[in-house]
C-alpha cells in the first residue's frame, strides 16, 4: 500500500517534471511584426510582409526545427497605435520577439513596452539617432542603418563628383531635418539654399523649385519618401530643371520607380541615390532573395523588404544557436551580436549600439533587360561605416 | 534685394495655385451659399475626378479623353449623391450635414482603396505639356500655363452663367428666397441638383488638372479642402467673385510666404532660427489672413447679396 503511494507520487512527480524538461525547446516561435499596412504608406508594409514570406519560404516555415508564426500589425504611421499594437502582441499574442517598424517616431513610442516585457526588438527599418545613441539597449538590434549614414554617404559622393554648390529641399519633420543635417555634415561645397516644406500635406513644390533654379546650384539634394517622391519628380521635370542633376536619399526606390515609369518621368533615369543595398547587390543570398521575390510578386523588392528578410534570418540564426530554447536570452543575444547569418548584404558586424557597421553604395536609376526601371550599384562610397551616434550609447563592445 | 525675375515667377506659381483653389471653391461656395448646405465631401469629388481621369488616360493613352470622361462621370456622381443623400439633409442643421458628409469622405476613401488600391495613380502627360517654355527669359511649365488658362475660362463662364442667363437668375433667386421662388412655380429642387452637379464637375476639373502635378492619391481632397474653406471665408460665402479673388490671394500669399519669408527673417534673426521659423510661419500666413478678415469684415471681402 505504502509502496503503491510512493510509486504513485514518483509517477506524479515525473509527470510534472517531464513537460518542464521538454519546455526548454519551444513548441512554436511567435514573432510580432509591426509595420504600416493601411493608407498610402501601406505599399511599404506590403513589401516588408512579402519579404518576410520569402524568408519564411526559404526557412521552410521553421527555425531550428520549430514552426514559426509571424503576426503582422498595422501601426497606421501613428505612434500611439504602434505602441498599442506592440502591447497587444506582447501580452495577448504572447510573442517571443518583436520586429518590424518603419517609422522612427513609432518605434520610439513602442520601444519601452518591448524592453519592459523583457523581449528582443529587431528593428527592420527605423534608424532613429536616439536608439542608436542614448536609448540603445542590450535587447534591441537593427538590421537597417542609422538615418544619417545615407545622406552622409551622399555628401561624400558630391565631394567626389566635384559638385561645388547644392540646393537642399526636404520635408520639415524629424527625419527630414536628420537627412539635411547628414548631408551638411559631409558635403564640403556651398549650400546655396535650403527649404523645409510642410509635411505631409504640401505636395506643391513650385515655389521651392523656382528658388532652386534661381540659385543656379550645381545640384539639388532631396529627401521625399512615399507619394511625395512622384509629385516632386514630376514638378522637377515640368519646371525645366532637368539639366540640374538630382541627388536623393530614401526617395527613388523599388516602390516609387514603377509609378515613376508609369508616369513616363524619364528625367528620373540616371539620377543618383545612396543606400546600403540595391536589388543588384552581388551576394548569393541577395540574388536568391531578389529572384524569388520577383518570381512570386512580379516586381523588385525594396530596401525595406531586404531589411525585413534579414530580420527574419537574424532571428533564425539566434534560435538555432540556442537550440530552440528561447528562454536563454543571453545565448540569443550573443548570437545576435555575431550577426552570423546569410544577410542580403553579405557579412557585417554589429557596433556597440547594435547597429550594423556596413558598406554604403552609390546607386543609379537604369532600365533593366526587360525595360523595367531599377537601381544599379555604381560604386562603393563607404566601407564598414559606423554611425556617429554609437559613441553616445553606453554599451561596450565585448564581442 | 528681391530678384524681380524670381518674384515674377513666384507670382505666376501663386496664381496657378490660386486657380486650382478657385475651381474647388467655386463649386463649394455655390452649394454653401445657395443651398445653405455644408458639404465636406466636396474634396471626395475632386479625388474621384482625378482617379477617373487618371484611369481613362492610362487605359487610352489620351489625356483629352480622360478629361471628357471624368467631367460628366463626376457630374453624374454629384447628381446621384444629391438625389440620394444630400436632399435629405437640407432641412437639418449644419452639424448633421457635417456628420453625414464626413461619413461620405470615409466612404469615398475606402471605395477608392478597394478599386484602385492604396498606392495612388500617376497620370502621364502628353510630352507637349510636360516641358517648360521660356517666357521673358524665365522657363515656365507649359502645364501650369494651361491650368491658368482653363481656370480663367471657367471663371468667365461662371460669371456669364450666373449674371447673364435665366438659369443664373434662378440660382440667384433660389439663394435669396427659397420658399418664394418655389411658390412662384419654379422647381427649386431641380435647380439645386443642377448646382450641385455643376459644383461636382468643377471639383472634377480641379482634380483632373491636379492629377498630373501631384498624382491621384487617397485623401488628396481633405488636404486641399482646408485651404478651400479659407478661400470661401475670405471671399464671402456664396460669392463666385469672392471665391476668385480669395483663391488668387491665398495662392499668391502661400507661394510668396514659402519663397521669401526665410530671406526676410534672415534680415533680423540668426540664420538657424530663420530657417526653422520661416516654414512654420509660412504655413500659418493664410490662417492669419483669414483671422484678420473675420475680425474686420466678417461677411468676407465680396459677400453675396443674398438673404
Amino acid at each position: 500500500m505504502k509502496k503503491a503511494i510512493i510509486f504513485g507520487a514518483a509517477a506524479l512527480a515525473l509527470a510534472i517534471t517531464a513537460p518542464q524538461a521538454m519546455a526548454t525547446k519551444a513548441k512554436k516561435i511567435k514573432i510580432g511584426f509591426v509595420t504600416t499596412l493601411s493608407g498610402g504608406p501601406g505599399v511599404i508594409g506590403k513589401d516588408m510582409r512579402n519579404s518576410v514570406r520569402i524568408a519564411l519560404d526559404h526557412l521552410g516555415n521553421k527555425m531550428g526545427g520549430i514552426p514559426v508564426e509571424v503576426i503582422f500589425e498595422d501601426d497606421q504611421v501613428k505612434p500611439e497605435v504602434g505602441k498599442q499594437k506592440t502591447e497587444k502582441l506582447l501580452h495577448k499574442d504572447k510573442v517571443d520577439i518583436v520586429s518590424g517598424f518603419i517609422w522612427s517616431h513609432v518605434v520610439l513610442a513602442s520601444r519601452n513596452s518591448v524592453v519592459k516585457a523583457g523581449k528582443f526588438l529587431i528593428i527592420s527599418n527605423a534608424g532613429t539617432s536616439k536608439i542608436a545613441g542614448r536609448l540603445c539597449h542590450k535587447n534591441i538590434f537593427s538590421t537597417s542603418w542609422q538615418n544619417d549614414q545615407v545622406p552622409m554617404a551622399m555628401g561624400e559622393v558630391l565631394n567626389k563628383r566635384v559638385v561645388k554648390s547644392l540646393y537642399v529641399i526636404a520635408p520639415n519633420y524629424a527625419a527630414g531635418r536628420d537627412m539635411v543635417a547628414g548631408v551638411e555634415r559631409t558635403f564640403k561645397g556651398k549650400i546655396l539654399g535650403k527649404d523645409l516644406t510642410k509635411w505631409p500635406t504640401q505636395l506643391d513644390f513650385s515655389a521651392e523649385l523656382a528658388k532652386a533654379r534661381a540659385s543656379k546650384a550645381d545640384g539639388v539634394f532631396i529627401f521625399y519618401p512615399g507619394r511625395a517622391t512622384n509629385a516632386f519628380m514630376r514638378q522637377y521635370a515640368q519646371a525645366g530643371l532637368t539639366k540640374t542633376p538630382l541627388y536623393s536619399v530614401f526617395s527613388v526606390d523599388s516602390l516609387s520607380l514603377p509609378k515613376l515609369q508609369q508616369a513616363k518621368l524619364t528625367n528620373v533615369l540616371g539620377t543618383f541615390s545612396t543606400q546600403f543595398w540595391a536589388p543588384d547587390l552581388n551576394t548569393p543570398v541577395n540574388k536568391r532573395f531578389v529572384s524569388d521575390y520577383r518570381k512570386k510578386f512580379g516586381s523588385y523588392p525594396s530596401h525595406y523588404g531586404a531589411q525585413s528578410y534579414d530580420s527574419i534570418m537574424l532571428i533564425d540564426s539566434a534560435v538555432r544557436a540556442v537550440g530552440g530554447n528561447l528562454k536563454n536570452m543571453d545565448g540569443m543575444r550573443a548570437a545576435f551580436r555575431k550577426a552570423d547569418y546569410g544577410s542580403v548584404r553579405g557579412k557585417y558586424v554589429y557596433g556597440n549600439n547594435h547597429f550594423p557597421i556596413q558598406d554604403f553604395f552609390l546607386r543609379e536609376v537604369v532600365k533593366d533587360n526587360n525595360g523595367k526601371w531599377t537601381t544599379k550599384i555604381v560604386q562603393k562610397v563607404y566601407s564598414k561605416h559606423q554611425d556617429v551616434y554609437a559613441s553616445k550609447c553606453k554599451m561596450k563592445k565585448t564581442w | 534685394m528681391i530678384d524681380p525675375i524670381l518674384l515674377f515667377e513666384q507670382l505666376f506659381n501663386g496664381v496657378q495655385y490660386g486657380i486650382l483653389l478657385f475651381l474647388l471653391a467655386a463649386g463649394l461656395t455655390l452649394v454653401f451659399g445657395i443651398m445653405d448646405m455644408m458639404n465636406l465631401a466636396h474634396g471626395s469629388l475632386y479625388m474621384m475626378g482625378a482617379y477617373i481621369a487618371a484611369t481613362v488616360t492610362l487605359a487610352s493613352e489620351s489625356f483629352l479623353l480622360g478629361i471628357f470622361v471624368a467631367l460628366p462621370a463626376t457630374l453624374l456622381i454629384g447628381v446621384f449623391l444629391e438625389v440620394v443623400v444630400l436632399r435629405r439633409l437640407y432641412d437639418r442643421g449644419h452639424l448633421d450635414q457635417v456628420l453625414a458628409t464626413f461619413g461620405m469622405i470615409l466612404f469615398f476613401n475606402e471605395f477608392v482603396r478597394l478599386i484602385w488600391g492604396p498606392a495612388g495613380i500617376e497620370v502621364p502627360l502628353p510630352n507637349l505639356l510636360n516641358q517648360s517654355v521660356i517666357v521673358l527669359g524665365i522657363p515656365l511649365p507649359v502645364y501650369r500655363i494651361v491650368v491658368i488658362g482653363v481656370g480663367l475660362l471657367v471663371a468667365a463662364f461662371l460669371y456669364i452663367l450666373v449674371v447673364k442667363t435665366r438659369t443664373g437668375m434662378l440660382i440667384r433667386a433660389g439663394a435669396s428666397n427659397r420658399e418664394m421662388i418655389g411658390a412662384l412655380g419654379v422647381d427649386i429642387k431641380r435647380v439645386f441638383t443642377l448646382v450641385f452637379g455643376l459644383g461636382a464637375a468643377l471639383a472634377a476639373l480641379a482634380g483632373l488638372m491636379a492629377g498630373p502635378i501631384f498624382a491621384a492619391t487617397i485623401g488628396m481632397g481633405e488636404n486641399i479642402l482646408i485651404q478651400v474653406l479659407v478661400v470661401i471665408v475670405i471671399g464671402g460665402i456664396g460669392s463666385i467673385r469672392g471665391a476668385f479673388v480669395g483663391a488668387l490671394l491665398i495662392g499668391v500669399i502661400e507661394i510668396l510666404g514659402r519663397s521669401f519669408l526665410d530671406d526676410f527673417f534672415k534680415l533680423f534673426l540668426p540664420v538657424n532660427a530663420a530657417e526653422t521659423a520661416a516654414p512654420a510661419v509660412a504655413s500659418m500666413l493664410i490662417y492669419i489672413l483669414m483671422a484678420a478678415v473675420l475680425f474686420f469684415r466678417p461677411q468676407g471681402l465680396f459677400p453675396a447679396r443674398s438673404g
